[in-house]
């Protein structure tokens, strides 16, 4: 069969470079196509024909009402979502590429935990001994907070986890689980302190929502996922080259310990902006980036704007399924995004690949 | 040329290389051998740049290696580290590719191709790295660092090849294809820098041997002059094993015997 297929053996063997664009291609489509779900869905159903008349100026078609719901709730919850989605696949794409490891997700390893400490250290603390600095941040108070708590806690992890440039998968997990326990311990003596306000935000923070979306929360993290975004052409290759050890990489003229730092401040910046405004949601840097390879290899070239258009289109269509299967309730979207992600993260421990039963480089 | 002076290495208080000089000259084949432990990788890991060594310089044609931009040097030298494994499912092409790119090959896929077929892995290419053998992993790094350094010499100056243990793990007849491929490189005018295990191997292919132990030179030179029953009594600790055939119901397999 093999040597059957042989003589027609096409130029592109081993070249996943088409496929990547291809998959880039249909990533688009679906991402389209979850904002338009993301847009029409909910108790007011608003048509796809009117949000085309909408979008190309002939808002006609629209109630109102229609109009103040699309405006006021629908568009920016669905900016947020997209924003969200894209910063937490690309922070766990990277933060797999640094650590050389499949399971390294933020909020796996505990970034996510770190982040919404000082998340929620910032708003149990900033009406008292943080307000100076709450006052002068105005908007972006939360999302450095959380950004910050994230860089802590990777660059903590790295320090722990990495010795001469290879990462232990049981260091890795295990200080998430270390990590992740301290950071519980922090969030029950805020909590104490809390009042009822906070504590409603606290619960919020918790389990993860876009329930609270406003364009001033949008305003908020798109400077963060610009940034992140921004990047990834200038890390791509380096990544790549990181993944055949630091030495391999270096040799091959990859300046390591600075992209190494890119790395950990965008990983950061990514996981702490998007932990601010949208509490933590779990899975989506496993699930996406995980899916991805599969579809298009593992190469960041295509992975991490992959990401980015994966991560988005999940969250939003997550998001869509979170408001329509209890309405008029609203489930949190950390439990779709769970439900979906955790038996992935399992099938990544022990499945045929499984990478949970040996030891990684 | 790549030039070692009186370099020195310490980790925790012992030194993994003492005072070493060494010079890679264009056109040579130099081979370090050694028994475990006597600095062999450190003393590679000291000429490619990618460690500082504690006292001595490490010069490219002049300039201090510590001056040199890691891009500027990836296309000077290429290396070959030992086994490698991959948590992530690129293939062969890929892999090989990299240093296709490292090189800032314009059409990095066909370099690739091309390194991949020196090493005997022509349709090979859609192969994932971490389904394939040992050996197999072994060459695709090698074509790597083929692609990394295609031509021996660009411009006038000579491109160095450093190999850390390039025949571990592959069967005799690709450990011999494999250090034809670097001896060519080296006839071409390339530097070649080569840790090997193989006594036999060395003593071929050698222009250069370099004996370590304890990380000092304890001898250098042409393999005629360096390969001696003293020598590798004092260094490996067996003695009576130079230029003696084996007691005769042993048979024994020299592949340099092939070239007679």
């Amino acid at each position: 069969m093999k040597a059957l297929a042989m003589p027609f053996r096409r130029t592109g063997e081993g070249d996943r470079t088409s496929r990547g664009v291809l998959v880039l291609f249909l990533l688009v489509i679906l991402l389209v196509l979850a904002c338009l779900i993301s847009l029409h869905v909910g108790p007011t159903g608003v048509g796809i024909g009117d949000l085309w008349a909408y979008a190309t100026g002939k808002g006609d078609s629209l109630t109102t009402q229609e109009r103040v719901i699309l405006e006021a709730v629908r568009l920016p919850r669905t900016a947020l979502g997209l924003l969200v989605g894209a910063g937490l696949a690309v922070s766990g794409a990277m933060m797999q590429g640094l650590f050389r490891n499949p399971l390294a997700d933020p909020g796996i390893v505990g970034v996510t935990s770190g982040a919404g400490l000082a998340a929620v250290s910032a708003i149990v603390l900033g009406g008292g001994v943080l307000a100076p600095v709450a006052l002068a941040l105005g908007n972006q108070f939360l999302p450095l907070m959380a950004f910050f708590g994230g860089l802590l806690v990777t660059w903590v992890l790295y320090a722990i986890a990495t010795r001469d440039g290879r990462t232990s998968t049981t260091a890795l997990i295990l200080c998430g689980i270390a990590i992740g326990a301290l950071a519980g311990a922090f969030m029950g003596l805020l909590i104490v302190m809390a009042d009822d306000r906070q504590l409603r935000d606290i619960t919020f923070w918790s389990l993860g929502s876009l329930g609270g979306a406003t364009y001033g929360r949008v305003l908020s993290v798109l400077p963060f996922i610009a940034f992140v975004m921004a990047i990834i052409p200038f890390v791509a290759k380096g990544l790549d080259a990181l993944i055949l050890g630091d030495a391999a990489a270096f040799h091959m003229g990859i300046p390591v310990q600075r992209l190494k730092r890119i790395v950990i401040v965008a990983v950061a910046a990514a996981c702490g902006s998007t932990v601010a405004v949208a509490g933590a949601i779990g899975f989506v840097g496993i699930v996406v980036p995980h899916l991805l390879r599969l579809a298009m290899g593992p190469s960041h070239r295509f992975l991490l704007p992959g990401s980015a258009l994966g991560g988005g289109a999940l969250l939003l269509i997550a998001d869509s399924v979170a408001r329509t299967v209890a309405a008029p309730a609203e489930l949190p979207i950390g439990v779709i995004t769970a439900l979906f992600g955790a038996p992935v993260f399992l099938f990544l421990l022990i499945g045929k690949n499984g990478i949970g039963m040996r030891d990684l480089p | 040329m790549i030039i070692a002076d009186n370099v020195t290495v310490s980790r925790s208080g012992r030194k993994l290389i003492d005072s070493i000089s060494i010079d890679l000259k264009p056109g040579q084949f130099t081979v370090v051998i050694g028994p475990n432990g006597a600095g062999k990788s450190t003393l590679m890991k000291v000429l490619s740049g990618e460690m500082t060594p504690d006292s001595g310089l490490v010069s490219y044609y002049g300039t201090s290696v510590d001056l040199c931009q890691p891009a500027n040097l990836a296309k000077r030298r290429a290396v070959l580290p030992q086994a490698t494994q991959l948590a992530f499912p690129f293939t062969a092409l890929e892999i090989a590719r990299m240093g296709a790119v490292a090189h800032g090959a314009l059409n990095p896929n066909e370099e690739a191709r091309k390194a991949l077929s020196r090493v005997g892995l022509r349709g090979f290419e859609s192969r994932p790295y971490p389904s394939m053998s040992g050996g197999e992993q072994q060459r695709v790094q090698f074509a790597r660092a083929l692609a990394q350094v295609p031509q021996p010499v660009v411009d006038g100056i000579p491109r160095a090849l450093f190999l850390d243990e390039p025949t571990a793990s592959l069967d005799l007849g690709h450990q011999i294809s494999v250090l034809e491929t670097a001896r060519d490189f080296a006839s071409a005018g390339g530097m070649v820098l080569a840790i090997l295990h193989d006594l036999n191997l060395a003593a071929e292919f050698a222009d250069h041997l370099v004996v370590l132990h304890h990380g000092r030179v304890v001898a250098e030179g042409p393999c005629h002059e360096t390969v001696s029953d003293e020598m590798i009594a004092s260094v490996y600790g067996i003695a009576g094993a130079v230029g003696r055939v084996p007691a005769s119901h042993i048979p024994y397999i020299l592949p340099q015997s092939r070239n007679r």
